[in-house]
């Protein structure tokens, strides 16, 4: 059992391009769900449309990478307003019917035969961010280690991680900015009790409109990352499952706390290479550490998401509030 | 029935009397004209199916005075609140605040013109703290506004707000609650806080939907107070209540509501011996045993206009 690599690995990915895209995520929801009651199930769907929206600006049409991101964020923007404008007056439940179905529905669309030509059909696009990687200014590899533990990111991964994490840095500030304010107040109100804001003269839906808008465009920020460091996109990319996976660490790290979702996602991310690490060494070899009647190195790569489920329902029995929130908070029960 | 007028001419504040005193040459009928409404409803109706819930063809709400909505249980009156307030549509009429008609203004901008509801079941925001649920009510905030917001250029403004709050919270004894969580406020108490966050915006009608429901005896009392108050600050008072005794120690003006309509109109004395409430509460035969032909009229009328209905709808 090499237990130096295993550590490598999970810190890899504790800090690496997968956590930065989950957290951005994970904070849009944060202002949807977390603050504002919003249950939204397709900030998938905001990422695609952002991650398209840069992709197909710059490879398909060959325009300017930086007016490709204001396309990407126009887009998120156009479709918060186009789902929020019918469904926003609608109780909680049914929008969260209605975004998963818009989600989908965009995944299908951009996946689609018919328009092979712009979204590139289920092979999606590529060659859209050469130029944020001629912008690297860092000259080679990065590596630090500690003894037989270290983190290594090449000279890429490492340009991608570091803005990676200046714009989740830049959003936790935004969103701590925000949710200290009375407009924040406002937003933390309509989760409560929409009916009591209304009759204290405030406009819900623009309200609402707004946190939808908002959270949207964090996911945008998602969406332009996972493009990014992957240097292509599919569709496959925007599943319903990522959308559930950035549900997982907000809860995890705790709903309506400005660092719940990061330290969320850091956890999430480090905890499955850490399981998915350890489960294929014991599982590995002639003469296995895990008997073989258990588990087998095929199943390995499977069993560490049922150890994360199990570990999210337990986490929600003994501690609901997740890591950063406020026990009290989740005790009262206003009605 | 009737209260000796004598006696409920004793210990009444300034303002009680002076609200009496307008209204002494008001009819006493339904849809009375007032010298001065803030509040005039015309042919509002509200129908839930084949149900009308409001069918209320004139009223008129005099400015100043403490005006109790009550009825039977069933007879609309929460209904009527949510269509004056803009928190639910009635099929037709019209009805204006201020002489300003408020058909089809959304509730929030009903709340914006200085006229302030509450609620049935109280609406606090259990996960705010007090102070916060108090800094929610004022109006007119620049940090909630999105890039003031962001920005932080509401400072200032907070910090009056603050200063009223707490002056609020001070009038309505919940400065030692100010740090809680509204969630963790017992019944009465969210009743006072609701009350005094709707204050916060400084309204000119305050509408109250059953302030004592729910409310043990001893902060009664001090509810009672509170609503006096209100009128001594010169705000106009419209509240629906069961509780008898409340309508008839701090209510200047009484409308009765029965089956969607407005059946009587008129100071608590005057209404309260009125035989056509004393109907609609306790129905029409309460003191008199029906006999067996009365019974039999009545049960062949009942199946005359089921038949007849049934026809119709074939």
């Amino acid at each position: 059992m090499d237990w130096g690599a295993i550590l490598s690995n999970a810190i890899r990915s504790g800090v690496g391009p997968d956590a930065i895209v989950y957290a951005l995520a994970a904070i849009g929801l944060n202002v949807h769900f977390g603050y504002t009651g919003l249950l939204n199930f397709g900030q998938a769907g905001f990422m695609a449309v952002a991650a398209y929206g840069l992709a197909a600006t710059v490879a398909t049409f060959g325009l300017s990478f930086w007016l490709a991101l204001l396309v990407g964020l126009l887009a998120t923007v156009l479709l918060a307003l186009l789902l929020g404008i019918p469904t926003l007056r609608l109780r909680a439940d049914y929008l969260a019917i209605t975004t998963i179905a818009a989600a989908e529905l965009i995944r299908l669309l951009l996946g689609s035969v018919t328009l092979k030509e712009y979204f590139g059909a289920r092979d999606g696009l590529q060659q859209f961010a050469s130029t944020f990687y001629a912008l690297n200014p860092f000259d080679g590899r990065f590596h630090l280690s500690l003894g037989s533990v270290g983190v290594n990111f090449s000279r890429n991964d490492t340009w991608v991680v570091f803005v990676g994490w200046m714009l989740v840095v830049v959003s936790c500030l935004i969103v701590w900015a925000l949710m200290r304010s009375p407009w924040g107040r406002v937003l933390r109100s309509i989760r409560e009790d929409e009916d009591a804001v209304r009759s204290l003269g405030k406009n819900v839906f623009g309200y609402k409109m707004q946190a939808l808008i908002l959270g949207g465009l964090f996911g945008a920020l998602a969406g332009f990352m996972v493009g990014i460091k992957q240097a292509a996109i599919a569709p496959t990319d925007f599943a319903t499952d990522t959308t559930f996976f950035a549900y997982t660490i907000l809860l995890l790290g705790g709903a309506a706390r400005v660092l719940g979702p990061v330290v969320g996602s850091i956890i999430f991310w480090f905890l499955i290479q850490f399981l998915g690490g350890f489960f294929t060494q014991a599982t590995r070899g002639d003469n296995p550490l895990m008997p073989t009647w258990l588990m087998t190195d095929q199943q390995a790569s499977l069993v560490r998401f049922i150890i994360m489920g199990l570990a999210l329902m337990l986490l929600m029995v003994f501690r609901p509030q997740g890591i950063f929130g406020d026990r009290r908070e989740i005790a009262i029960d206003g009605r | 029935m009737a209260a000796n007028p004598t006696l409920s001419e004793q210990g009444r504040s300034e303002s009680s009397v002076a609200a009496s005193a307008t209204l002494r040459d008001v009819a006493r009928e339904p849809g009375a004209k007032k010298p001065d409404p803030i509040i005039v409803v015309d042919k509002v109706t509200r129908k839930f199916g084949g149900l009308t819930a409001v069918n209320v063809e004139h009223i008129e709400v005099q400015r100043g005075v403490i005006t109790a909505l009550i009825g039977p249980n069933g007879a609309g009156k929460t209904t009527f609140f949510n269509l004056l307030t803009g928190f639910d549509k009635p099929n037709t009429g019209n009805w204006s605040f201020n002489g300003k008609s408020l058909k089809g203004i959304p509730a929030y901008r009903v709340a914006r013109r200085g006229m302030i509801r509450t609620f049935q079941l109280t609406k606090v925001l259990a996960k705010l703290t007090v102070i916060e649920n108090m800094r929610l009510g004022a109006t007119g905030q620049r940090g909630e506004r999105f890039l003031p917001g962001l920005l932080g250029l509401w400072a200032d403004q907070e910090r009056a707000n603050t200063e009223k709050a707490d002056a609020l919270l001070q009038r309505f004894l919940l400065i030692k609650k100010r740090e809680d969580f509204a969630g963790s406020l017992s019944g009465g108490q969210r009743k006072l806080l609701e009350m005094a966050r709707a204050l916060m915006a400084d309204p000119e009608l305050v509408m109250l939907d059953e302030p004592m429901a729910g409310v043990n005896p001893a902060l009664k009392q001090s509810l009672l107070g509170h609503v006096k108050s209100l009128r001594d600050e010169g705000r106009t008072v419209l509240f629906v209540e069961h509780d008898m005794d409340m309508v008839r120690d701090i209510s200047d003006w009484v409308i009765v509501m029965a089956q969607g309509q407005i059946i009587a109109e008129g100071p608590p004395d005057t209404v309260m011996s009125n035989q056509q409430v004393i109907d609609a509460y306790l129905g029409s035969h309460h003191d008199a045993a029906l006999t067996y032909e009365e019974e039999e009229q009545m049960l062949a009328e009942a199946r005359e206009a089921e038949a007849k209905e049934s026809e119709e709808n074939k």
